[in-house]
């Protein structure tokens, strides 16, 4: 089953009560733990990247990348149901010109702040909490990106 | 524990990060990205009566407690799994900064720019400020970040996130070699 959603849309057809959401917070933890102990959340590692001066990155990402690939597919190929016994659901997603624009624009942002949005948080949780501003600032990036949607290109 | 203290190796937060897709499919049907929880925040707490803020954020808000974590993962690896070592910086990256005016090399940030004080100085507000904003604005418009498009989605074999993905690099690409030299000018 495919259909159009946005990243991270909830695809979930039961509803889930707040102690159901607690289990997010258990995979954010490990997750965040994750990003900072790689260091992927360093304006440095970000540096080195774009610098080519590391394989760090590249690592990280490109090994990310194959494992989820093989475990989708296997999800796919074996028909995994969820936990609750769902089929789960693959977000197609349709090329509109925003996919370069607002990807040229985030590129840009992320040389600058060193931070892609996961490891925002996790540099303010590291006790960097300037990142608050950066975080804020983002917020309103995209509150400007949503009153001004219908005027862009897509 | 002190290998959980060094920093990891790449090859094992690939994997983790990795694995985090099918759980997070697993446990509630649902696609990983991060970005997003921008966008649950303005429809949560800023007024709009933009469409595009319309819509039932508390179906959603599995998003918010995931980011939620992270934050509560940051503050674990900052304390329980703290490096003692200072940071090591790549030497052909570490003298460029240096070059271009980049004092503190001991963290995870340059500490000279990424804090309050540095928030004041003009390189600081514009890396921290409009570095954000960027952040914000390109990944919704591009419709997903690195992990909504270069891992989810790529991993789903869409192409518009490797045309994302491509863009993304070439962005940064693009400000790390001609923009942030300008910058630490003013």
């Amino acid at each position: 089953m495919e259909k159009i959603v946005e990243e991270g849309q909830n695809n979930q057809t039961r509803i889930e009560t707040a102690a159901a959401n607690f289990k997010y917070v258990l995979v954010g933890v490990f997750f965040g733990i994750v990003f900072v102990k790689s260091e992927v959340v360093s304006w440095f590692r970000i540096q080195e990247m774009f610098r080519l001066s590391s394989f760090h990155m590249y690592g990280v990402i490109g090994t990310a990348v194959v494992v989820a690939t093989i475990s989708t597919l296997i999800i796919k190929k074996f028909k995994i149901k969820t936990l609750q016994g769902e089929e789960v659901v693959f977000s197609e997603r349709p090329f509109h010109k925003g996919n370069i624009i607002g990807g040229l624009m985030f590129g840009f942002g992320w040389a600058l702040t060193g931070a892609c949005p996961g490891p925002m948080y996790g540099l303010i949780g590291s006790g960097f909490f300037v990142f608050i501003v950066a975080l804020a600032s983002a917020i309103l990036g995209t509150y400007a990106y949503g009153i001004l949607k219908d005027k862009l290109p897509h | 524990m002190d290998f959980l203290r060094q920093p990891w190796h790449w090859s094992i937060a690939g994997v983790l990060i990795g694995l985090t897709v099918p759980i997070l499919y697993l446990i509630g049907n649902k696609p990983f990205g991060i970005s997003s929880s921008f966008k649950h925040i303005c429809a949560a707490c800023l007024p709009s009566k933009a469409p595009f803020f319309d819509y039932d954020w508390k179906k959603e808000s599995w998003n918010l407690f995931f980011v939620f974590g992270i934050f509560l993962g940051g503050v674990v690896a900052a304390t329980l799994l703290a490096n003692p070592e200072p940071m090591k910086i790549a030497i052909s990256t570490h003298d460029q900064l240096a070059n271009l005016g980049v004092t503190q090399f001991s963290q995870l940030e340059p500490t000279d720019i990424f804090s309050f004080s540095g928030l004041l100085t003009v390189k600081g507000f514009i890396l921290i400020v409009a570095g954000g904003f960027l952040v914000g604005f390109g990944t919704r418009y591009a419709g997903g970040c690195t992990s909504g498009h270069s891992i989810t989605g790529i991993s789903n074999f869409q192409i518009s996130s490797v045309v994302a993905t491509i863009c993304f690099m070439a962005g940064g690409f693009f400000v790390t070699w001609l923009i942030l030299p300008l910058i630490f000018k003013l």
